[in-house]
């Protein structure tokens, strides 16, 4: 072992050498050195014997019969591939012409005779750290392409099951809706989301998660199951934001959120419920007048507070057939030029207002956006809603295929809602789940739900709380309206709304009858019903709707019960 | 540094800084600029004046900040931000977590 340069690992070192002496001094010398020795006697055989042995090192004579070094390295190098195998050309040359030669073939570096032990042990050593250091390039940057590809796989897969999560309910089949998204805006974390309640309103969420891809998509799922879920069963925003709230809180880390915006649009009601949680502004555009309202964010985003201090509060504007609601992602306000400035909603408003063609308005945004960037940032999200007369009241969910015989015909019930159940709880979802029991009535079930929650929000709102629907005749009337609804039902400490449902099997089919009181001094049923039905009045839809949608209304004790039937014919 | 922590002489508050972006890249910096120390300081401050934007990771990195202080019980300001970033906090409503200035 030479004791002047540690040998850190024993190589297998091939000599190429056509002078047996020096073959012979250098395998000596080499072997003292703790390395195992291969030998070759000329430029041919060296590439024998390194295509068999596989040597990590090579000396090479450059001078040789058959064929010479230069040959023989590049062959060598050719055959090692990626790998460094170093070779150490031997020469007596002194010319730096051919020194040079050495390199260019290939050579890491050259020895000249006579040879010196310590320089020769040195330089083994030296062409043995590269040698490794190579080795542990390539061996890490196979690592990193293996765990790239991994990592795309994951993504493709988590991107095709966000995919479909985010684009079931009706956000596709509506034809009141119209969106961008730019292809990365999805899997940076960006959600829309649209549904119909039972009643026929449309629930929209767009929602934007901290993070990309993979964190993003895991908090995407539990948001998108409790949106349709709830939606689905007649549940208002309310309890839906409450509930994604939680469920967020509960599962992602403290770093992770979700801004949101929630709508409800009754095509019915012409309202929009909005809840804007760390949003940008969305807009109302009254179409006519061509004012746009902001619906801005008033809340924390979904996710970061505990259930009890979350605040569910949401905002009622007023809608014309034809009007719309605009949202959008940070990322459109959030593109910089090439001086960092932001794009920011002055500029959007610039294009609100240089707009002339409603439909061409992502358009003017994308080209407005193109111009003070240069291109349009991939991560993108704009909606459009327009409301629309005549959403068709659908049937809930596949019907049963049995006839009916199942389902409970002779029945009653009756419930007293009272004042600290009303302040936050919504016992329609509950009720209509009761109803639906009922497999005959499946096929109403939009028109069923459409009247009870009609017949509970009167008694609740003009019943109970005493708010005067006449408050709803212009737009600031109207946010008074909810503003005064909200302020008198958290002070409730009284009141009651009464539900009664009976169910009677009748010789065709069977009949509910729904009754519902309230606590509030009552109306003047004839003269309310006698109030022209006028299109554009903000107030007074929800008993016309009523009267549309069932066969028989009637009002009794002063206006403070209400009664409605449904009927059905056994299923053929 | 772009995050810097410097703790009061009496022990009792903890000033952080972060010049320039305030994103993603700074997870780990903003991390270590409280995590490393021992002793637990009474008040947070986020000092944002040489802050030119923040983003959403840097919004959760505050919510972890304030996680690490105490939660509802923390006392964390953020501090001599500049108009585009109070913009930001304000849309997320920041202000009802944090006393913003």
């Amino acid at each position: 072992m030479n004791t002047l340069a540690p040998v850190l690992e024993a190589l297998t070192v091939l000599i190429a050498e056509d002078s047996a002496a020096d073959l012979l001094l250098l395998s000596t010398i080499v072997r003292r050195q703790g390395h195992q020795v291969l030998t070759a006697r000329n430029g041919q055989e060296a590439v024998e014997v390194f295509t068999r042995e596989r040597p990590q090192l090579v000396l090479m004579d450059a001078l040789m019969p058959v064929m010479d070094g230069f040959e023989a390295a590049r062959q060598i190098k050719q055959l090692a591939g990626e790998a460094l195998v170093p070779i150490i050309f031997l020469t007596s040359l002194r010319e730096s012409e051919a020194l040079a030669q050495c390199l260019d073939a290939g050579g890491d570096d050259f020895l000249a005779k006579p040879y010196n032990q310590i320089i020769l042990a040195a330089k083994i050593n030296a062409m043995d750290r590269l040698r490794r250091l190579q080795a542990t390039v390539l061996q890490q940057r196979d690592l990193i392409a293996r765990h790239n590809d991994y990592l795309l796989h994951e993504q493709r897969v988590a991107k095709a099951v966000f995919d479909k999560v985010a684009h079931s309910g009706c956000i596709n089949a509506a034809p009141n809706i119209r969106y961008v998204q730019s292809p990365y805006a999805l899997f940076n974390g960006d959600l829309l989301l649209a549904a119909y309640t039972p009643s026929g309103d449309m629930h929209v969420l767009l929602g934007d998660f901290t993070g990309h891809g993979l964190p993003a998509a895991v908090g995407a799922m539990p948001l998108a199951e409790v949106f349709y879920g709830m939606t689905a069963k007649g549940y208002g925003l309310a309890q839906t934001l409450r509930e994604m709230n939680a469920k967020l809180k509960r599962i992602l880390p403290v770093d992770m959120f979700c801004c949101a915006t929630l709508l409800c649009l009754s095509a019915q009601r012409r309202v929009v419920e909005v809840w804007n949680g760390g949003m940008p502004d969305g807009y109302v555009h009254d179409v006519a007048t061509g004012r746009r309202t902001p619906l801005v964010s008033r809340h924390l985003p979904l996710g970061v507070l505990a259930a009890e201090a979350f605040d569910d509060r949401t905002e009622v504007w007023p809608m014309a057939l034809g009007d719309r609601v605009f949202l959008l992602s940070d990322g459109v306000l959030d593109t910089a030029d090439a001086y960092e400035q932001l794009f920011g909603a002055e500029r959007l408003q610039q294009v609100f207002a240089a707009n002339r063609e409603p439909d061409r308005l992502f358009e003017d945004i994308e080209r407005a956006l193109a111009g003070f960037r240069g291109e349009v940032r991939d991560d993108i999200s704009m909606v459009e809603i327009t409301l629309l007369a005549g959403q068709p009241l659908r049937s809930q969910g596949a019907l049963y295929s049995d006839s009916g015989q199942l389902s409970p015909l002779d029945w009653s019930v009756s419930f007293e809602f009272r004042a600290e159940s009303l302040k936050r709880y919504n016992p329609l979802p509950y009720l209509l789940q009761l109803l639906l029991e009922i497999h005959g009535l499946r096929e109403q079930s939009g028109a069923l739900y459409s009247v009870m929650a009609e017949l509970y929000s009167n008694a609740l709102e003009h019943g109970v709380l005493g708010l005067d629907s006449r408050l709803k005749r212009n737009a600031q009337g109207f946010a008074d309206y909810y503003r005064l609804r909200n302020e008198r039902l958290a002070q409730l400490d009284s009141g009651h709304v009464r539900v009664h449902v009976h169910v009677l099997p009748t010789a065709a089919g069977g009949c509910l009858t729904l009754r519902i009181e309230d606590s509030g001094p009552g109306f003047d049923v004839e003269k309310v019903l006698a109030r022209p039905l006028d299109v554009d009045r903000l107030s007074g839809r929800g008993l016309s709707l009523v009267r549309q949608l069932s066969s028989d209304v009637r009002w009794s004790d002063g206006g403070r019960s209400v009664c409605v039937e449904f009927s059905w014919e056994a299923l053929a | 540094m772009p995050v810097e922590s410097e703790v009061s002489l009496d022990g009792k508050k903890l000033t952080i800084t972060v010049k320039g972006r305030f994103d993603f890249g700074k997870h780990q910096d903003f991390r270590n600029a409280y995590e490393r120390f021992y002793k637990v300081p009474e008040t947070y401050i986020v000092d944002l004046k040489e802050t030119t934007y923040v983003d959403s990771s840097a919004l959760g990195m505050l919510l972890l900040l304030r996680d690490h202080a105490g939660g509802d019980n923390a006392e964390v300001r953020v501090v001599n931000s500049n108009s585009d970033v109070r913009k930001i906090l304000a849309i997320s409503n920041f202000d009802k977590l944090f006393d913003i200035s």
